[in-house]
């Protein structure tokens, strides 16, 4: 991986000074703190042996606890793309009171530590909470179970699409959409067939941030899951787990599943973007 | 084809050519876009407005006497000034390393420039229990340094330095992929000038780039900060969250949360959510002084696109 980066430039003459050194820190810096540690897991896991691993991550528990986090996430992320088109549709286009201050607290999930998020969550969907108590007649429980997982990984994504959205929405050119409207197009049909496919792309790259942030995800679920193995038990929960059972091999297998799992997945969606964009010829 | 379509448009009538000019075009019914712009903002509401909402209502629960005493609970000040110093660590050193990364990445070509922007954004695609995990199997009592540690009497995990390790790797991309498109944007013309003239590399970092580049400096430093004094996934598994000592504010309030005491982890976490706040406040600000801040900040994995093209 870092053979790939060279330590040259291509242009024979650099009037500016420092390339060695600033590359040179970066490299380094970004070998100890990132790539070493990073690849211990991987080394750590290859310690395991083939026929260990393999147990460790096909045990119910754990393929369970795999299955609830990139599927939750991918509930989560799939909210976050049509709720979040929505938010930065209305931000852009629509002019009303507060505008500015909403655009503002959008990036709040951001800034706002997970474990604030997680008890505040906690606290309006349990069932005594002013969320819990109005959907309690209804029969929908959602802290303590799956569904609160959800709520907390849509809550953690929300900036993502909206702010992937935004300025492409911005920068849409308004007069191919008066073309169509005086083409006699529908507003609907303006819609679908001018305006989205030049947002497919941004809409790509924010629900694969927002479902790759929901995929590892701890501080603001733990506290509304429930915690229960098999059920409500996400994969990151399940590592400190074993942790703390002195269980390291258990945590890195599940850790290298995880890795592994989350970047093939970005791998595809990268290469989704990259020819949806070839296919658009940009925008 | 063409030229009938240039003559629809010249026959539209002025009524139509005007609204086609006024800056707020037409956009369909008027019931729709308030029907749109509702479900917008209840969203909102349901999902940020009320959550940030409970935290203050559920901290003065009790009564402001009660939040008082919580916040200043001896234990509570000790996360608080533990999480100061954390952050006091590992941003000034990501700062360090955002300004090299920068400079190396915005000023120069060089081979291989998109994978290294790829492996920088590397933390933000691992889920912060992992980031805690890695240090564990490094440090730890099992890792590979484990052995020399114990026989030298230093602890890395389960004390300060773990966690500050910890912090450095989730906030690691903060402060670079905000100084990278900044830098990019401004080129290098007015370094290369200062250099002609006869000044220093140092003189032409100091006096032209920094002041060039401060806004998007800052905004980077107040995004990690909020991340460095939030962060808890990979705190709380390299912490061994022993109060007073190794509890940042953060792991504090979980703490609280389930020992019962409601009160006093809504209080903790009411400051945070204050920071949290005070970020956005500052974030606003900063991208007003500095509006191209919003979008260099919006499209992350877009920079590497636009450089492989």
């Amino acid at each position: 991986m870092i053979g790939a980066v060279a330590l040259e430039a291509r242009k024979p003459r650099r009037v500016l000074p420092g390339f060695e050194m600033t590359l040179g820190y970066t490299m380094t810096y970004l070998s100890l703190l990132v790539l070493i540690p990073l690849s211990a897991v991987f080394i750590r896991s290859l310690g395991l042996g083939w026929g260990h691993f393999w147990e460790i991550v096909t045990a119910p528990r754990v393929v369970a606890s795999l299955r609830l986090s990139f599927g939750a996430a991918l509930i989560a992320a799939s909210i976050n793309a049509l709720f979040g088109l929505l938010v930065a549709w209305v931000l852009v286009r629509y002019t009303f009171p507060f505008r500015r201050l909403i655009d503002a607290i959008v990036d709040l999930p951001f800034a706002l530590p997970t474990a604030v998020a997680g008890i505040a969550l906690t606290a309006l969907y349990a069932p005594n909470g002013w969320l819990g108590a109005a959907l309690k007649p209804l029969g929908i429980k959602v802290a303590y179970t799956p569904l609160g997982i959800i709520v907390a990984l849509t809550f953690i994504g929300l900036p993502f699409v909206v702010r992937t959205l935004q300025p492409v929405l911005e920068e849409l050119d308004k007069e191919v959409e008066q073309a169509a409207a005086t083409l006699g197009a529908s507003a609907v049909q303006v819609f679908v067939l001018v305006i989205l496919p030049a947002l497919w792309p941004a809409m790509l790259t924010g629900f694969a941030l927002a479902f790759a942030r929901a995929v590892g995800e701890y501080g603001s679920v733990i506290f509304i899951a429930g915690n229960m193995p098999m059920k409500s038990e996400i994969a990151p929960l399940l590592i400190v787990a074993k942790l703390e059972q002195y269980d390291y091999a258990g945590a890195t297998a599940i850790a290298v599943v995880m890795l592994v799992l989350s970047f093939t997945l970005m791998l595809g969606i990268n290469a989704l973007q990259n020819w949806t964009l070839s296919r658009h010829g940009g925008r | 084809m063409q030229s009938r379509v240039i003559a629809a448009n010249y026959d539209m009538s002025d009524t139509e050519v005007s609204r086609a000019h006024s800056p707020r075009p037409r956009r369909g019914p008027k019931w729709g876009r308030i029907l749109l712009i509702a479900a917008a903002l209840s969203f909102l509401g349901i999902f940020l407005a009320l959550p940030l909402l409970a935290v203050f209502v559920q901290a003065l629960a009790r009564g402001v006497g009660a939040y008082v005493a919580a916040v200043s609970d001896p234990m509570a000040w000790a996360a608080v000034k533990l999480t100061l110093r954390i952050a006091a660590t590992a941003v000034p050193v990501n700062l360090v390393f955002g300004v090299a990364a920068a400079w190396a990445i915005a000023k120069f070509d060089f081979r291989g420039k998109s994978t290294l922007i790829t492996l920088i954004d590397l933390p933000f695609a691992v889920s912060p229990v992992i980031a805690g995990l890695i240090f564990i199997l490094i440090f730890g009592t099992h890792g590979w340094f484990g052995g020399y540690l114990r026989a030298h009497h230093i602890r890395v995990v389960f004390a300060v330095p773990g966690i500050v390790l910890a912090t450095i790797f989730v906030t690691f991309p903060f402060i670079a992929r905000e100084l990278i498109p900044v830098m990019q944007a401004q080129g290098k013309d007015d370094e290369e000038t200062a250099l002609s003239l006869g000044a220093s590399g140092w003189q032409t970092f100091w006096r032209v780039t920094l002041p060039n580049i401060r806004w998007g400096l800052l905004y980077g430093v107040l995004l990690c900060n909020a991340r460095a004094m939030g962060e808890f996934g990979a705190v709380s598994v390299v912490s061994g969250h022993i109060r007073g000592l190794t509890n940042t504010m953060p792991l504090h309030v979980e703490i609280l949360y389930n020992e019962y005491n409601y009160v006093g982890a809504f209080a903790v976490a009411s400051l945070l959510a204050l920071l949290a706040l005070l970020t956005l406040a500052g974030k606003s600000f900063l991208e007003w002084r500095q509006p191209e801040l919003r979008h260099s900040s919006r499209q992350p994995p877009d920079r590497t696109r636009r450089e492989r093209i």
